[in-house]
């Protein structure tokens, strides 16, 4: 390669609510206390991570009507929590994953706007869309929102919060003493909004922020999701591609995208999201993990993840027995409440699970383990290293959203491990450039709206 | 007579709309953390029961009914709850209590977020919930429709109506909070290896709450919060309002502007809560708006510059204390002994009221035995001298267990 190393860009999940958390190791704490938070969020600052990030989830799961217990549950209030993180931390990004379904723009820009002055420009907000009745059962609103027009209230939902926060200018607060004056002009903050989902106006009530806006996250890899992430402007994307081969084209089909609507190379990052197992050897990492797939995936816990395809009770089927024999049940009533659905044609995939089980000898629990049970890399620190910085300088991806089976110690390993690997490639910021998270991400600060009446 | 407790109003600049003009004043701080952290470490130092944070979701506007058009006022405000959870970690032992606006907003979401503020806070989170005003707020989030307001209007049986139902909707909206609270018990985490069983889901509980305005069946995604039930407060200016405290707030703000009105409020405020049965849960607290100065005409003087800045005579809710900490000290004496159970004072310069209150009120009201800091008692809750409840859903099942 000639030319500057691209630099990796590295986010850091708490392992929350799922089955992922390892809960029953004699080292995991609490996935509420804010303790455990703090303790993530100064081991990515340490790491020279851009950003500190927050999965979401409004309601708790069910199985058959009754709340499930199998895994990790219990989380606090993301906007809450970011802030708190703030104060313990000096450079690492806060990104929130907030849904646009059951909040309103106006109290959500607002609350953004807030966290990035209180951070001092370190908020982003990765959006999305999930919603049904189950969810809604929680909220005013209600469940209601049809697929498609989810869409389009997450399209208004984002232009009139860049439009609130576009609605003052960066000097808009003049403060002068002296003169008495503190705005610059009576309309700071006034704005307008009439669409299909939304008809607001009023005055914003926070000024400008140090970002004048907070980066922008997305996850979707559907047509309609790559377009919106493409021209409508969000600033990073997340992707489920970990082979180069499928990361590629993705890639590169997003950067054309891009510039097909006119943005500049590189103004949307690409970063998929996963987890990590450290060995000695590679031989330690493989047993490590597969050690830590069974911890996560019990007999019991493999019924249900099967569950959440087959869409009937599974509970009868031997886990260390063959795959249930009989067929899904998609229209039947949903058996698991609460877990986003990650598989559009069930049939497919269970045609494709009987074939991977019957190639390699599989038992129901074994296929769990297979499918579900995966971390992304697994190696030892340098194979680590050598995996995440070639995808990067390969384009398969601008970085990574990284997190592991253990709250909250887990990622000390990799930042006393494999960062300084990353560093010493070049790959990997040894210090802190900027203060905010654009800074950290290379992406330019939105200029600030000239007065109302020159735009 | 039993000592006060006391806390303190903080709002931008302080509660004189010219306050930021002062030379004492930091307006170009009022948006960064550490102005806010400044002031709480400061009313710490004086080691008050709690601060509260003021706020609303409309801009500021000198016109109680529509947004202005000034340009010499501070506008622009944070998020409360954000600022509270931002200076949580930063302070050790005083109680935090930001507004919250109910009306607009969902109870499910302000319930998980004080629950948070509760831990990151480690048991020191309160809420002060307001009714969603009717000038200009409904516009913002374009739901539901308000008529238009002015001062005439306000008296129409038709407003007063809706202004009843508001207030019936806010006990709902502190109802479903206070049960999401309560929708897991606190040891409803078990992390039981040997049955893979991470919760004892017999110890969460839907809330199933249906009322006139909107439904959550619950439970919480957030574990009950370190106190249990966080602080809940309210401020309130008449019949309507000390309804809903005395139905569900442990504080209640209200603004006295004599001793005679100070009796008579108490006494409609015991009326309600006679009428609820919850006398000695509800704690009312008188607010005052105060500038401070080690000589009386130096204070009223200060005040004097601020109003002829801000072109009008301070305006209040609240009423309205110049003079030296002396003199503070014996009309906060004067409420104790009317049988108000503390003061919340609103400082009309940040940070130099507040200095002063700290560096020379607090010390006199010591001396005089009217407030004993109880800065060894950790939550907020334990501060108060309230007990920490459990949850409603272990005691409505309790006889089962
Ligand atoms: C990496 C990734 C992370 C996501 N995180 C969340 C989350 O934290 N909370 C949530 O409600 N949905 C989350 N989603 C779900 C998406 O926002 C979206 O609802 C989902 O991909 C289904 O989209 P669709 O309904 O358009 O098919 C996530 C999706 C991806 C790919």
């Amino acid at each position: 390669m000639t030319g500057p190393r691209k630099q990796i860009v590295l986010g850091a999940y708490l392992g929350g609510v799922n089955h992922h958390t390892v809960w029953s190791d004699p080292a995991a704490g609490s996935q509420i206390a804010f303790s455990s938070f703090k303790h993530v969020a100064r081991t990515a600052e340490r790491g020279k991570f851009d950003f500190f990030f927050l999965a979401e989830g409004l309601v708790l799961r069910e199985r058959l009507g009754r709340i499930f217990d199998q895994d990790v549950i219990g989380r606090p209030d993301t906007l809450t929590v970011l802030a708190a993180l703030a104060d313990v931390t000096d450079h690492l990004g806060l990104v929130a994953t907030l849904n646009s379904t059951f909040n309103e723009p106006f109290e959500l820009a607002r609350q953004l706007a807030s966290l990035d002055h209180l951070s001092g420009g370190r908020a982003g907000w990765n959006i999305v869309t999930s919603s049904d009745a189950f969810t809604g059962a929680n909220f005013r609103r209600g469940g209601f929102l049809r697929r498609e027009d989810r869409y389009v209230r997450a399209q208004e939902f984002l232009a009139i919060a860049r439009r609130l926060w576009n609605s003052w200018a960066d000097d808009d607060v003049v403060a002068d003493q002296q003169s008495g004056r503190f705005l610059r002009r009576p309309d700071a903050g006034a704005f307008a909004f009439a669409g299909q989902q939304f008809e607001v106006s009023g005055r914003f009530s926070v000024p400008r922020s140090p970002q004048g806006q907070p980066v922008i996250l997305q996850a979707g890899v559907s047509p309609e999701g790559r377009d919106f992430a493409a021209g409508g402007g969000p600033d990073a994307i997340f992707s489920p591609y970990w082979t180069l081969a499928e990361a590629q084209p993705f890639y590169r089909d997003i950067q054309q995208r891009a510039a097909a609507h006119g943005r500049p190379p590189g103004s949307v990052k690409i970063l998929p999201s996963g987890a990590f197992v450290l060995g000695d050897t590679e031989a330690d990492a493989i047993e490590r993990h597969h050690e830590i797939t069974r911890e996560q995936i019990s007999g019991r816990g493999a019924q249900i993840l099967l569950e959440t395809v087959w869409n009937r009770d599974l509970s009868g089927y031997d886990p260390d027995g063959p795959l249930p024999d009989v067929d899904p049940e998609p229209e039947a009533p949903l058996v698991i409440q609460g877990r986003a659905r990650l598989h559009q044609n069930v049939f497919e995939t269970v045609a494709r699970w009987r074939a991977i089980a019957e190639e390699n000898d599989y038992s129901l629990r074994q296929l769990a383990i297979h499918e579900f049970g995966h971390a992304e890399f697994v190696g030892t620190p340098t194979q680590i290293a050598d995996r995440l910085d070639s995808f990067v300088q390969n384009d398969g991806s601008d970085g990574f959203i990284l997190g592991s089976h253990l709250t909250p110690g887990g990622l000390d390993e990799f930042v006393d491990r494999v960062v300084p690997l990353l560093q010493e490639r070049g790959s990997l910021r040894a210090e802190y450039e900027g203060t905010t998270l654009r800074d950290n991400l290379g992406l330019p600060a939105p200029a600030s709206p000239a007065t109302r009446a020159a735009g | 007579m039993t000592a006060l407790h006391l806390a303190v109003a903080l709002d931008g600049a302080g509660w004189h709309p010219a306050a930021w003009r002062s030379p004492a004043a930091r307006p170009r701080d009022l948006f960064a953390a550490t102005y806010w952290k400044s002031l709480v470490a400061e009313a710490e130092r004086g080691r008050l029961d709690f601060v509260t944070f003021n706020d609303s979701l409309t801009l500021q506007s000198a016109d109680h009914f529509a947004p202005d058009q000034r340009t010499d006022q501070v506008r622009g405000r944070l998020d409360a709850t954000l600022i509270a959870a931002r200076v949580a970690p930063a302070s050790d032992r005083i109680g935090l209590v930001p507004v919250a606006t109910a009306t607009h907003t969902e109870p499910f979401h302000v319930s998980k977020a004080i629950a948070t503020l509760d831990y990151v806070s480690t048991g020191r989170a309160g809420v002060q919930i307001r009714s969603g005003g009717l000038a200009g707020e409904p516009a913002l989030f374009g739901r539901r429709e308000f008529p238009a307001l002015s001062a005439e209007a306000l008296q129409s049986p038709q407003i007063q109506q809706l202004i009843t139902e508001r207030f019936d909707e806010t006990a709902d909206f502190i109802e479903v909070i206070r049960r999401l609270w309560d929708s897991w018990e606190d040891d409803a985490e078990i992390r039981d290896a040997a049955t893979g069983r991470f919760i004892d889901r017999d110890k969460l509980h839907y809330i199933d709450f249906k009322g006139r305005w909107f439904s959550v069946r619950g439970p919480s995604i957030t574990p009950r919060p370190p106190q249990g039930q966080p602080l809940v407060t309210v401020l309130g200016h008449g019949l309507v309002p000390y309804r809903l405290a005395a139905r569900q707030a442990d504080v209640l703000f209200v603004t006295p502007q004599d001793a005679a009105h100070g009796r008579q409020i108490l006494d409609e405020v015991r009326g309600e809560t006679d009428a609820t049965g919850r006398g000695e849960q509800l704690l009312v607290f008188a607010d005052l708006l105060v500038f401070l100065d080690a000589d009386a005409g130096a204070a009223a003087a200060r005040k004097a510059r601020l109003d002829e800045w801000d072109g009008a005579e301070l305006f209040s809710d609240a009423q309205i204390f110049t003079g030296t900490p002396v003199a503070l000290a014996d009309r906060i004496q004067e409420l104790g002994e009317l049988g108000f159970d503390g003061v919340r004072l609103r400082p009309g310069v940040l940070p130099a009221d507040l200095t002063v209150l700290v560096e020379s009120v607090v010390p006199e009201l010591g001396r005089r035995g009217l407030f004993q800091p109880r800065y060894d008692r950790p939550t907020l809750r334990d501060r108060l001298g309230f007990a920490r409840p459990a949850s409603r859903y272990l005691l409505a099942n309790g006889s089962a267990r």
